[in-house]
């Protein structure tokens, strides 16, 4: 049938041609439609392979379906519909045709079945999804994504190299189990590594997230890193590297999302340290351990995506997004404020929310497996998580002081998505059985009997209640204050002081260094341009003959000698 | 069809004094383009005959092989005339159009005479199997190629020209001097014959020095590093259309010489233990590509800077030969033949640029990706498939080189390709940042898209190469059967 032979990026991909030449009403409701009919084709789609053909000896294959693409497939249906529809009022033609293509790309990539086909959707991720961030159209969001494409086509270069070498070696292109054991196994994991905002090489995400649009970062947050996340859970299950990596991924991006102001590029560190759970599910690589992963990217996706809205949509509408210029907007943006929290419970993994069902999967099969220091971190991390995006974000956007910003709350289609984002990370938590009928693997895990509950939620649960009751009484209690909420100690009621003192003292000092950096490297900046300069000339300037031929002649002279003293 | 080799060169060479009678332009370039196209066809009927029945010997005037002048057609002959003639008649489509601003009216005829003139030199070369008939078409070639760069509208022209002129005449006067001395070694100047008399005096200085002059001419005339010189002036002052032509067909042909010479004139064994080929086609070729995409980094006029790109390229090509084996030498060939294609496609819409704006200064492009819009959507195509991208022909091609260099375990070559790629990317970069980024320039603030007769030209490459790209089977398999019957290899 040609209906099933359809690839979902497909349908993306016309919907980005009609976006392209329809305004106004007509393309909010095609593109409203696109995603709804597209995802339930897929529902209605059987497992195997859908469409293959054969390229230089190769079997290509760009459709294929499992249990494993399915659920990335369903999530990333659910992350456009909602995404498209917080975007609904953007009159941004650019912005509108490539978050549709960028859409369509995630599904394209995590539907291939070969790794040529994966190299092209990975590629055109970065091609199509940068100009969000330029369509902010200021001179940082053009620097910011000229980082974040480069970066990642040369993580595309990278794949591509390694899926030249995978080839040579094992004679087929097909993408399944690849592990560490060839350069091959090495390239593509550093490939996939970079998209997945490894340590050291996250610098894209946190640099170019928080300066897409309002609407753009809502559709960066659901798909790249995913994508990467769904690769490395097809190609290096169990592979132990990934443990250590994921939780350094969990660990590190806290103490930088505590110092951070801008509450967008808060989240972005967030959003590495969720992928470090994730990480962590696909090294352990027992079935429990991947099903956790596979699901936490699917809840993920969502209350990220909730985060960023809620975020976006303060940024929308007070034009700020400094936690120091923010704060007190509950008043004027009373339903943004519920929803907020909303996606802040379910990060912070409070029962009866999605991060819950989810995170506790992770963390049991890593007790399961004997990790217990990763463990450790994993349940430091989430403390990290509760403190930065669960208590941060709200609280200085909408409590702390009153910045007497007169605002409202955001345009229909925005609230609109945001509930239905918000419905959901409620939905999954009360009912996970739903999530886990579509997950790879049956593990009969029930994340609500009293033993998981009790052990993996025990610490984050009181200490999310003392916060609560605390917050309302206006004082903070000495034995949490050794924890992270001393940092946020810090923020409440040293921060004016602190911060005027002791970081103007800092940046004092950072400018002057920095200034020195600057200096010497602008010096040997220009002194290399000067090398260039003699360089370029050398290599391009005009030639007279004479000399030409005097080429010819040493080129024959050498030539000759070769082939007599051989 | 018997006598398909002889027409195929003959047709071109009678047309070309035929057009002084037509005299005037338009008609003169409905006829070649008529002439082209005949050619085309008869390349293609050639191609079919080939392949349903083997390698075809035409004796020319009924003389016997080694005493009378043999046309002979392999696969290779058959994919070098298809390449040759295919690329003329595209390019010829958008010849009137684009010489009216290039060149005086009064010129036109002559124009299209040497054109036909050159595209009849390089038919030749391709289907003869006499050396020295190579010789002749080589030349009848070259001289019309000296004046057809002289035409160009710039006085640099005349200057670039005669640069070529004598690089060009060293090179055939080198490739004389070698076929002389075979022929004073063996007594023959049939390719065939040659082949099987040279192994008997193969330990003679005599036949090494035929064999370097050979080599060395050849590689003046393709232009490898560091004999590339010539090259860049050449094809910038060149009217646009003749740089279209000759990016996508003249070191081609050389290269097709190259091949000839070492494989089948002197044999794989002598040809590549006499001299070390391997080791210094590899040096040439990726010095050539490093420098040469290093310098194309900083051109400002596009035409240079995809002049030097040609040169980049054709280190690609010879690294693929250095190889020496099937595979490497089926991406040779390949890129042959998708390089024919995207360096057309991309020359001809610099042609497009010159005959809107006037000249091909990277500064000028500003903003034109809103004024041209098909045009520059062609550049940019080309530029990716020049660096190699997925879904372009350009690919294939880098594809089966670096499976043949990681066949051979030449890691550390396969890196360095793939940075020469890296600089490839940069440079087709400046370019899209140009178009795309920038705000077009006052004086060129009434520019409009390019006119019909150009985007079909264009645009037929441009399809080419996404065809060429995805499906792959007529390229493929006709160069990997040739590379293989080449090395001796039945397919």
């Amino acid at each position: 049938m040609w209906m099933i032979e359809t690839p979902a990026f497909i349908s993306f991909f016309i919907g980005a041609l009609i976006a392209a030449f329809t305004r106004g009403f007509l393309r909010n409701a095609l593109m409203i439609i696109i995603p709804i009919v597209s995802a339930l084709h897929l529902w209605t789609l059987p497992e195997g392979i859908h469409l293959q053909f054969t390229f230089l000896n190769y079997q290509l294959i760009p459709y294929r379906v499992d249990k494993l693409s399915l659920m990335f497939g369903y999530v990333f249906h659910i992350a456009s519909l909602i995404a498209i529809i917080y975007s609904l009022h953007v009159k941004d033609t650019i912005q509108q045709v490539s978050a549709m293509l960028y859409a369509g790309s995630a599904l394209g990539a995590v539907f291939a079945g070969d790794l040529l086909s994966l190299f092209v959707f990975w590629e055109l991720l970065a091609f199509t999804s940068v100009f969000l961030i330029w369509a902010r159209r200021t001179q940082r969001s053009y620097t910011a994504g000229m980082h974040y494409l480069i970066i990642q086509v040369l993580s595309g270069v990278i794949l591509l190299v390694g899926t030249l070498f995978y080839a040579a070696e094992n004679n087929t292109l097909a993408f399944g189990y690849i592990g560490l054991d060839s350069i091959a196994g090495w390239l593509i994991f550093i490939a996939f590594g970079i998209k997945c905002a490894f340590p050291i090489a996250h610098n894209w995400l946190t640099e170019a997230y928080p300066e897409a649009t309002v609407t753009g970062t809502v559709f960066l947050s659901a798909f790249t890193t995913k994508v990467a996340v769904y690769s490395l859970a097809r190609a290096y299950p169990g592979t132990e590297l990934l443990v250590y990596i994921g939780a350094v991924m969990t660990c590190f991006p806290i103490f930088f999302a505590v110092i951070e102001n801008d509450l967008r590029r808060v989240l972005a560190y967030s959003l590495i340290n969720q992928v470090g759970f994730m990480v962590v599910g696909i090294g352990i690589g027992t079935a429990l351990a991947i099903n956790g992963a596979v699901s936490h990217a699917f809840n993920d996706v969502i209350f990220k995506g909730l985060l960023f809205m809620s975020m976006g949509a303060v940024l929308q509408m007070t034009g700020r997004i400094n936690g120091s210029n923010l704060g007190g907007l509950y008043k004027t943006m009373p339903k943004t404020t519920i929803l907020c929290i909303i996606g802040a419970a379910s990060i912070s993994a409070f029962p009866l929310f999605s991060g819950f069902v989810s995170k506790s999967m992770v963390m049991s099969a890593a007790l399961a497996q004997g990790y217990d220091w990763v463990w450790l971190m994993l349940l430091f991390a989430s403390a990290g998580v509760f403190h930065h995006a669960g208590i941060k974000i709200p609280y200085f956007a909408f409590f702390a002081h009153d910045s007497g910003i007169q605002a409202s709350d955001p345009p229909k289609n925005m609230l609109f998505a945001m509930a239905i984002a918000a419905g959901l990370c409620i939905a999954i938590g009360i009912y996970p059985a739903a999530l886990y009928s579509l997950l790879p693997y049956d593990t009969g895990y029930n994340p609500y009997d009293a033993t998981h509950v009790l052990a993996q939620t025990q610490l984050l649960f009181f200490s999310a209640l003392a916060f609560v009751w605390l917050n309302l009484k206006g004082m903070y209690p000495p034995e949490l204050r050794s924890t992270n909420l001393d940092f946020d100690w810090i923020y409440r009621r040293a921060m004016p002081l602190m911060f005027k003192n002791i970081f103007s003292f800092i940046w004092k000092i950072d400018g002057k260094v920095r200034n020195k950096i600057k200096e010497s490297l602008s010096y040997s900046f220009t002194y290399l341009a000067g090398k260039n300069n003699k360089l370029s000339s050398m290599l391009s300037r005009n030639h007279p003959s004479g000399s030409m031929a005097m080429w010819v002649a040493v080129v024959l002279g050498v030539y000759l000698l070769l082939s007599f003293i051989k | 069809m018997l006598h398909l080799p002889i027409l195929q060169v003959v047709i071109p060479l009678m047309a070309a004094p035929l057009c002084l009678l037509l005299k005037r332009p338009q008609l003169v370039w409905l006829f070649a383009l008529f002439v082209s196209t005949v050619a085309f066809i008869i390349s293609l009927l050639l191609l079919q005959q080939v392949s349903t029945t083997g390698v075809i010997s035409y004796e020319l005037g009924g003389w016997q092989a080694p005493w009378g002048i043999e046309y002979r057609i392999d696969q290779l002959n058959a994919l070098l005339l298809i390449i040759i003639s295919a690329t003329s008649t595209v390019v010829l489509i958008a010849a009137q159009t684009s010489i009216e601003k290039e060149i005086p009216k009064n010129k036109h005829t002559l124009f299209y005479i040497l054109y036909l003139l050159s595209l009849t030199g390089m038919l030749g070369i391709v289907s003869t199997g006499d050396a020295f008939n190579v010789f002749v078409f080589l030349e009848i070639s070259s001289l019309s190629a000296y004046s057809l760069i002289a035409l160009g509208k710039k006085r640099q022209a005349l200057w670039a020209s005669f640069q070529y002129l004598i690089m060009g005449t060293i090179g055939a006067t080198f490739i004389l001097i070698g076929i002389g001395l075979m022929y004073q070694m063996t007594g023959t100047l049939n390719m065939e014959d040659l082949s099987q008399r040279l192994p008997q005096v193969a330990q003679t200085k005599t036949v090494f020095t035929a064999f370097t002059f050979i080599i060395v001419g050849i590689c003046l005339k393709l232009a490898l590093f560091p004999l590339h010189l010539w090259l860049p002036n050449a094809y910038a002052y060149a009217p646009s259309i003749v740089t279209a032509f000759f990016a996508a067909t003249a070191t081609k042909v050389a290269i097709y010489l190259l091949i000839r010479f070492t494989f089948t004139v002197f044999g794989l064994s002598f040809s590549f233990t006499t001299l070390p080929l391997q080791g210094l086609f590899l040096v040439l070729g990726l010095m050539g590509i490093i420098v040469a995409s290093s310098a194309a980094i900083y051109q400002k006029n596009i035409k240079h800077l995809f002049a030097y790109s040609s040169i980049a390229q054709v280190g690609f090509i010879i690294i693929g030969l250095s190889t020496n084996s099937v595979m490497g030498l089926t991406a040779t060939l390949l890129h042959l033949f998708n390089h024919a294609i995207m360096k057309g496609a991309i020359f001809l819409a610099l042609g497009a640029v010159v005959y809107q704006i006037g000249n091909s200064q990277l500064v000028n492009f500003s903003g034109l990706g809103r004024k041209m819009p098909l045009t520059m959507a062609a550049i940019v195509i080309g530029g990716l498939s020049l660096i190699g991208v997925p879904l372009t022909a350009g690919f294939i091609s880098k594809w089966y080189l670096l499976t043949a260099l990681i066949e051979n375990n030449w890691w550390p070559v396969a890196i360095l390709i793939l940075l020469g790629s890296l600089l490839t990317v940069i440079y087709v970069w400046r370019i899209v940042e140009v178009i795309y980024f920038k705000e077009p320039l006052a004086e060129n603030t009434s520019v409009t898209e390019a006119p019909i007769l150009f985007l079909i030209s264009i645009w037929t490459l441009i399809i080419a190469n996404f065809y060429f790209g995805i499906d792959t089977r007529f390229s493929v398999q006709l160069t990997q059967s040739a590379a293989q019957s080449l090395f001796g290899l039945s397919p």
